[in-house]
């Protein structure tokens, strides 16, 4: 009865200290754990696929540096699979913060890891604009009066990936990394389905039951936080065994998250012990 | 007339957009384009209106001495800074449509070096808040409790690789009781089920509000007098 008497009233700093240890100690070990992609990721990983050489893919990143340790794994395998499939890549953001996710992915992966890529011709940072799901439709009707330039103020008019372009349509993919709103339910419902294009969602371990309902007819598939992040790095590594020695951040990350999952139940687990021994003891 | 004005307003423009949209035919596809620019010009004022409001408000407390007064003067002088060297490009590309982020701006630095990380470290707190939380409050107390945890505790462990591990040994015509396929499976239909009765009430909650606005009958943004 000390014991449970102990636990009951333990200080919540020694909860933090058990989570704290067991996000720190998988990194000292460097474990590399298998993942397999589920239908959701390899359903995503087949449209990218399936598409010409040459065609157009939009990548919206609606996500802020809060939520990035989840989706920029994601946004990288997905741009490192578009880019090396030769198709054309148009970032652009609906969050504010999301010009800034956009631009260090470009120098931190685009960049070196694609030095034949051309800015302008191959992949293009059209940047942020207001108006959530209200600039969705404008754009889904014509790109041009919202896009004049892109992030760094050069006028689309005068890259050559944006020559034809008018609107949403001529994107054969929209690939969405997104935290909340707007975001992916705001693309599927304003841009995937009155334009008939494909939409996929990468969103945060959070969000992604609520996207779940538009998940095969509305969505093509979704990568669902940290774990849908690893899933699409081990579908791109099985299918283009160059990025072997490209580092796989979700992947590496997923050994902390799992262990601090475990910690987590341990806790319930306790908790729960705690609650029937005590209704034990008064029933006696 | 103060009442009868902005009811009219809100009736005619209300009526013209959902035209706009269910109306394919010339002019209402002209009318959904412009209307569709003019609604994002008009969300561009909402960050003049944010920015006003948050030194009104911060001012303010600074000015009162109020409760966390001096938390209110980091909020201002972390929004002056970043307006600076946002507005100015100081270290970028001159040029008003200069790139904020190029390399070399202050504004990127100040994204890379403590917008990110003071973003990051909010957002990390939450897993320790969460375990003490689950601690304390997640206790199979009733039928419907119980249905929670137990749904939880196979997320959770569907989720990782102990999941895996724990129930790999079933053989394959078990499959479906592995733990991340009974994970998959509680995302996949029961979720879907309660998701989707949600996104349906809301969408009906949503079109009965709009038509109680455009027909008149609620008028509680007029205000009271």
């Amino acid at each position: 009865m000390r014991l449970l008497a102990f636990f009951k009233t333990l200080d919540r700093r020694f909860i933090f200290l058990f989570v704290g240890l067991a996000v720190i100690f998988p990194f000292l070990l460097d474990l590399d754990l298998p993942e397999y992609p589920t239908v959701m990721v390899k359903a995503i990983y087949n449209t990218v696929e399936g598409l010409q050489p040459g065609s157009l893919v939009l990548m919206p990143f609606d996500y802020d540096p809060s939520t990035a340790p989840e989706l920029d794994p994601m946004a990288a395998a997905v741009v490192r699979h578009c880019l090396s499939r030769d198709l054309r890549v148009c970032f652009m953001a609906l969050w504010p913060e999301g010009q800034g996710m956009v631009s260090n992915l470009i120098s931190g992966t685009v960049q070196p890891e694609f030095p034949d890529k051309v800015y302008g011709r191959d992949y293009v940072n059209l940047g942020y604009k207001a108006g959530g799901q209200g600039l969705i439709n404008a754009v889904l009707l014509n790109m041009r009066s919202m896009f004049t330039t892109d992030a760094a103020g050069v006028p689309v008019d005068s890259l050559p990936i944006m020559i034809g372009v008018t609107n949403l349509k001529d994107f054969k993919f929209i690939m969405n990394f997104s935290a909340g709103r707007p975001g992916s339910k705001e693309w599927i419902q304003f841009a995937g389905d009155p334009g008939r294009i494909p939409v996929a969602s990468g969103s945060t371990a959070v969000q992604a039951p609520l996207l779940y309902p538009y998940y095969p007819s509305q969505m093509v598939g979704l990568m669902g936080g940290l774990k849908g992040a690893a899933e699409y790095e081990a579908a791109l590594l099985a299918g283009y065994p160059r990025f072997k020695d490209s580092r796989r951040v979700a992947t590496e990350l997923m050994v902390p998250q799992a262990m601090a999952h475990f910690v987590i139940m341990l806790f319930i687990v306790l908790g729960n012990i705690i609650y029937f021994a005590e209704r034990r003891a008064g029933k006696r | 007339m103060r009442r009868t004005v902005p009811l009219m307003i809100t009736f005619i423009v209300g009526l013209t957009l959902i035209l706009a949209v269910f109306i394919p035919p010339e002019p209402f596809d002209t009318m959904n384009r412009e209307f569709s620019v003019y609604f994002d010009i008009i969300a561009v004022f909402a960050f003049v209106l944010g920015g006003g409001n948050l030194l009104r408000l911060h001012g303010d407390r600074v000015y009162r001495r109020g409760k966390d007064w001096k938390f209110s003067i980091v909020t201002l002088a972390g929004f002056a800074v970043t307006l600076v060297v946002g507005l100015g490009k100081i270290g970028g590309p001159p040029g008003v449509r200069g790139d904020l982020m190029a390399p070399g701006t202050w504004f990127r630095f100040v994204f890379n070096a403590v917008l990110t990380p003071l973003s990051a470290t909010m957002f990390a707190l939450l897993a320790f808040y969460v375990a003490s939380a689950s601690f304390r409050a997640f206790r199979a107390k009733t039928p419907e409790a119980t249905i929670l945890l137990v749904s939880g505790f196979i997320i959770l462990l569907g989720r990782t690789f102990l999941g895996g591990i724990l129930t790999g040994w079933l053989p394959d015509s078990l499959s479906f009781l592995t733990i991340p396929n009974l994970a998959d499976w509680i995302m996949a239909w029961p979720n879907t089920a309660g998701q989707r009765a949600i996104v349906i009430g809301i969408a009906l909650g949503v079109t009965a509000t709009s038509l109680r606005l455009i027909l008149g009958i609620e008028r509680g943004y007029l205000g009271s007098d």
